[in-house]
This record gives C-alpha cells, structure tokens and sequence, in this order.
C-alpha cells in the first residue's frame, strides 16, 4: 500500500518502473528501493532462512541487519531495502546460501 | 496516571489553567508537566508571556497577564502541549493544534475528545488557520460547551 | 593511495556538523556515507524537534537534515562528499577502506571522525523473525521516505521517545495503531508524547509485553502477556491481538564495529546502549587522532548529536594545525551546550553513562 496523501508530506507521482518478482511482473516508482517496491506491492516475504527455511522480511530498512537478501539479476546476497530499484530488473527470493555463476 | 497511561489527573489539568475570571480573555494553557530539554513555547512568544529560564529543562510557566492568546505557542510546541481556552457565555472555545487529515472544515460539527481519547460532546469547527510559519501545524478555533472546559483536548473527525 | 586531511564517517546530524566546522577552519574533509543521501536517520523524522534554537527546536527533523546539508554545500570546495560508500575497514596505519560501486578504495587520513549512529535492538520471543515485524526505524524509512505504508494495523513495542513518535507518525500515515505496549510500569519517554498519543485513542499498556507472533508466512496476530512487579509474565492475561504489522521500538545500540576494528578502547555502558569508544573531553578516542560524535558515541539525541558534531570537527582540524582564534572559547561553549542539554532528568542516564567512559587524562 502507498501513501497518497500526508498532513507533513509530499509524495508527487513518480515514473512507474517495471521489474519481475520470482518470475511475475510487478511495478514499482522512481525512488523505491527493491524491498519497498515489493513491500508496496504486498509481498513481505523476500526469501527463506539458509538452514530453517523460515520466512525472511526486512527489518531494519538501512543496510544494517542482512535480513532482506536477495538474489536480483542473478547476483544473490543483494540487500534489496538500500538497493535502488531500476527498469526490468529481476529479483527472486533466495532459498540457502545462493549461487554466484 | 501520566506516567502509565498518558493521560493527566484533573488536578494537573486544572493547574494549568487561570481562574475562570482570567478566561474572558484567550489564554495559553501548557500541560507540560515534566522537566525536559524544550524551550520553543518561551522564544517563540511574541509576548514573552512564557518564561522557561536559561536552564531548557525548566518547565515553561505562563504569565497569565502578558498572554493574548495569540496561538503562536501552540503551533510551535513539538510535543503539541498548548493550547488557548477562552470562556465566552456558555461556550468554551480553544485554539488546538491538528496535524491529521482531512482538516476540519469551518462551520462542520466534528467530534469533541477527552484527554483518554473518548468523544465527550460535538465540537463546532470556528476557524483553521493554516500559514507557513506554522510549518504544517494547523491551528483549529473550536467551540464546546462551557461544562467541558477541563475535559475537551482536541477533536475528531465524526465518521471515524 | 590518496590521502585525505580529514575523513568523516557518516552523514547523519553528527557528521555533517562536524564536517561543517571542520571546514570552516580551512581544513579539507572527506564525508562518506553508505546511503543514497545525507542527513542520517533525520531524512525521515516528520516531527517538529525539542531543544534549543541553537540546535534548531521546532524545527522538523527533515528540515533540519536539508539545513545541515545546504551549510556542507556553502563549503563545497573543502568537503567532499561520497554517498552509497560503506566504509568497512579502519587499519592501523590510518588508513580506511570504503566500498563504493562494488569497488574498494584506500585512503589515508590524518584525522579520522567516525559519526556511524547507531543500530535497532532486537527482543526475543517466539517468532520475532516474521516478517512484518520491525524495527522502528525501517517503519519510517518505508513510510516516510518511500511512502509505503508498512501494514494497516499494527501494534507498537516500546515507549520511549522512539515508540511513542513512530506511533503518532504511523497514525498520520492512516495506520491502525491497535496497542502500544511497555513492560516496564512506566511511560519511557516524554509525557507530551504519550498524552497525544493517547488523546487519539490508543492504549498505552504498560507492564505489558509481546510474548509471541503467530504467522505464516507473514505475521497476522501476537499473543500479548502482563508483567508483575518483579518482571515475571503473569499466566492467564494472555491476550491475542490480531495485526498484520509489529514494530519493534526497544532502543539502539552504538554501530561501534568500526573503532573496534580499528583498536579503539571500548566499553559495555547500558546506559549509552552498548558499546562505546574511551572518549576525552574533546571526543578524541584511545586511537591519536581519531574521533567520534553522536549516537557512536552513545545513544541519545539528534540535538546532541549535532552539538557533539560541531566540536568533534573543531577539534580533529586544530589537533591537525587548523586551530582558529576563538577555538577555546567555541570549544567552552559547545561543551556548555551538551552539559545544558544532559542536565535535567532525562539526561539522568546520559550523564551516569558519560561518566563511565571519559578517558583518565581528559584533555
Ligand atoms: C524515531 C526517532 C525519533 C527521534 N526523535 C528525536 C527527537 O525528537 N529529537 C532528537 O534530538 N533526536 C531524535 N532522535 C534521535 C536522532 O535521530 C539521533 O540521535 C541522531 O540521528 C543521531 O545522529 P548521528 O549522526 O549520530 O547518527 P545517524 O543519524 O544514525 O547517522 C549515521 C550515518 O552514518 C552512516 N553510516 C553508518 N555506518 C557507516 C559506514 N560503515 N560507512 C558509511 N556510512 C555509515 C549511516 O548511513 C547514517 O547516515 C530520534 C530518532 C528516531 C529513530
Ligand atoms: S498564546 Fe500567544 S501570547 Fe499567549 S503564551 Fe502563547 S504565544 Fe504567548
Ligand atoms: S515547547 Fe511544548 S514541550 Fe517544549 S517546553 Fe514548551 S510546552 Fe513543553
């Protein structure tokens, strides 16, 4: 969900970006990062734990926890909630440790 | 009761208002009952109504008789502490800071709301002032009945 | 390898104020920091600030950040600034290495001040890695700075400063916030933001604590539980609140990691958050010629933070021959500021703190 309207803040129309989450099309806006792209879209799971497979969202949104990995045009361990979201990127959720190829 | 849920005992409230004689004139009621690192209330007053000392963890104390109710300190306060009460017939009307949306539209009957946040009685919207030097704290003229003059704290919107 | 005259590590409130007093003695300065822009956990505070007007009270937090930014741009030509750099080595031969397009770069300092801020605490109960669940922080950074809203009904974990603030902006941002919860008997932080908060309907629970999440896949209620005096859970009072969001506001500690790299004298200080760098009374750590200011250097407020900036970069430029005339007496009055700043009760524990890590030969 976004924020339209805010009694302190201006959130103007931004140029919609596109990009694919695990293989569907979604959008997001000029500004987002990766996490809140996903985030505005409703998807708080990023990826899986390497050995319990448990749920992993974003917990600290600054680049701080590594709670937000992901693998984003094949490159794993990206963390998505300080990275800037660009036109046809391809993010997937990370299962384990991830492949560098 | 402050210190566990917010909300101020009558008798603080009551200690921060003038006698009703004083009311007949708008004057600035602080509810800042705690000594903290603040002193926006006291430079901003055009008046210098409002005394904190050259210590900012002294609690602001009002010089009734210098006050004109302007509301200047209302809209500068961050912890959104002050407002202005005036008592005219059997109306009680207050200058309250609001920073939500939508603003109230003047002349619509919002809902009056307590300290703990409960609706007590309607609240009629006489005036909202918003200009840049208020820097998004819109300064809402509002009038309750009088019997709520210690009990009314802001308003909300009816359909919520 | 370039050398730098002096390097700033982060450019939140601390840093930037450092960097600007620092120049303003002629001294060249290398700001870096990791995010995409300036200003530090200020970009995304929508509230008006307390303090002084020295340290620009009423100002909203945002604002604040664009000012101390536009003072670093009037001295443009002796600071330059490097953001999306982390800086992720500090060597012992005054040497730091920073991570920058996926590149590392070295460069050699005479002095060094390292503004890092500080990082969110965690709490332990069951389930506390759903997503969903937050820090405070990450909260404001999703709503207010990417204007996504973080869930619609949330409950919030803590009432200090922090939790009581998060909560207030979340409801301006047309969250739910369903409860605020705090297990210990009393409201953390000011009582101003507690009663307008309050005053909007929420509950403020104290002796209250979260003791499970339950979800799958998302978090989507938790399990609350009452504390007696002596902190212990109380069976039977176990409330279920659904929710979709819980944000986590339980304090920050000291992103220290850096100065321990680097060798810095360290100590545990609850009451500063963490771990905190040895400091003498110029903020010069154990290390000659290296520097701290702000919440490093323990946890507190923006407005410190500034203060402590303002002083760091006065101090690191005269100790590498940029002292100016009046220094003693700017030097005297930033001091004054913190100390007029830290006096009242909630400085209580500041001061308790300071005291534990001032250096034996305090400059
Ligand atoms: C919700 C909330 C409300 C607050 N309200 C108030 C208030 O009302 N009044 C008040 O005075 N204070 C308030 N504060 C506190 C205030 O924001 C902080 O104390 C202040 O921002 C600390 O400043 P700093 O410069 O030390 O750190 P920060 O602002 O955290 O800045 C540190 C910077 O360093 C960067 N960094 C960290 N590590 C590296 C690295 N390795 N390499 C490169 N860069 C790095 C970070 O990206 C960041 O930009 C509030 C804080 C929060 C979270
Ligand atoms: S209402 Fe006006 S005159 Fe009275 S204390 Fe506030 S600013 Fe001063
Ligand atoms: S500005 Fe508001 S919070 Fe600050 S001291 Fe004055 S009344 Fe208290």
């Amino acid at each position: 969900m976004r924020i339209f309207k805010h009694p302190i803040l201006d959130f103007p129309k931004k140029k919609v970006i596109h990009f694919q989450f695990d293989g569907v099309e979604f959008s997001g806006v000029e500004g987002d990062t990766i996490a809140s792209a996903l985030y505005a879209n409703g998807i708080k799971k990023l990826s899986e734990s390497v050995e319990r497979h448990r749920a992993r969202g974003l917990y600290c949104a600054i680049g701080n926890c590594s709670s937000c990995y992901m693998t984003v045009d094949h490159i794993p361990n990206i963390k998505t909630c300080v990275t800037p979201l660009s036109e046809g990127m391809i993010v997937e959720s990370q299962i384990g440790k991830g492949v560098i190829r | 009761m402050l210190d566990k849920t917010g909300v101020a005992t009558p008798e603080q409230v009551k200690s921060r208002f003038p006698q009703p004689e004083q009311l007949l004139k708008p004057k600035a009621i602080i509810e800042c009952y705690e000594d903290i690192p603040c002193n926006p209330c006291s430079t901003s007053c055009p008046f210098h109504a409002i005394e904190i000392g050259d210590d900012i963890n002294n609690q602001p104390q009002l010089n009734v008789d210098l006050c004109t109710g302007c509301g200047i300190c209302v809209t500068s306060c961050p912890g959104l502490a002050i407002m202005t009460a005036e008592i005219r017939n059997n109306l009680a009307i207050f200058k309250i800071p609001y920073e939500f949306l939508p603003y109230p539209e003047p002349n619509s009957i919002w809902n009056g709301v307590n300290r703990d946040g409960k609706v007590i009685c309607d609240a009629n919207i006489v005036k909202v002032l918003l200009t840049n030097k208020q820097d998004k704290t819109v300064l809402v003229t509002v009038s309750v009945d009088k019997k709520y003059l210690y009990d009314f704290v802001t308003v909300r919107n009816k359909n919520e | 390898m370039t050398n730098k005259e002096l390097i700033i590590v982060g450019g939140g409130p601390a840093g930037l104020a450092a960097a600007y007093t620092a120049a303003q003695t002629g001294c060249h300065v290398l700001l870096i920091d990791r995010n995409p822009q300036m200003g530090g956990q200020l970009i995304k505070q929508t509230h008006k600030f307390f303090g002084s007007e020295k340290q620009f009270a009423k100002t909203r937090g945002l604002n604040i950040a664009k000012k101390l930014i536009s003072d670093v741009e009037t001295c443009s030509d002796r600071i330059e600034i490097i953001c999306d750099a982390t800086v992720v080595g500090l060597y012992a031969d005054q040497v730091v290495n920073v991570l920058h397009n996926e590149k590392y770069y070295k460069y050699h300092f005479d002095a060094l001040i390292i503004a890092t801020g500080a990082g969110e605490k965690m709490l332990a109960f069951e389930n506390n890695d759903l997503p969903g669940i937050y820090g405070a922080g990450a909260v404001q950074t999703l709503m207010n700075l990417y204007g996504v809203l973080p869930g619609q009904n949330i409950v919030m974990v803590g009432s200090g400063n922090i939790g009581l603030i998060v909560s207030y902006q979340l409801i301006q941002a047309g969250v739910h916030v369903k409860a605020l919860l705090e297990a210990a008997p009393k409201i953390g932080g000011y009582k101003v933001h507690a009663s307008k908060l309050r005053r909007l309907g929420v509950d403020i629970l104290t002796q209250t604590t979260i003791q499970r999440a339950i979800g799958n896949g998302c978090v989507n209620q938790i399990e609350t539980i009452e504390l007696d005096d002596s902190w212990k859970p109380i069976k039977g009072t176990e409330k279920l609140i659904d929710v979709d969001a819980v944000c986590i506001a339980v304090g920050l500690s000291p992103l220290y990691q850096l100065l321990a790299m680097g060798g810095a004298e360290l100590k545990y200080v609850p009451e500063l958050g963490g771990m905190v760098p040895i400091v003498d009374g110029l903020h010069q750590t154990t290390i000659n010629n290296i520097f701290v200011a702000g919440d490093v250097a323990g946890v507190e407020e923006a407005s410190s933070a500034i203060v402590e900036g303002y002083l760091s970069g006065l101090a690191a430029a005269a100790k590498i021959g940029y002292q100016q005339p009046d220094y003693q007496k700017s030097i005297a009055d930033y001091q004054q500021q913190l100390k007029n700043l830290r006096s009242g009760p909630f400085g209580a524990k500041i001061r308790a703190g300071l005291k534990k890590v001032e250096a034996k030969t305090n400059a």
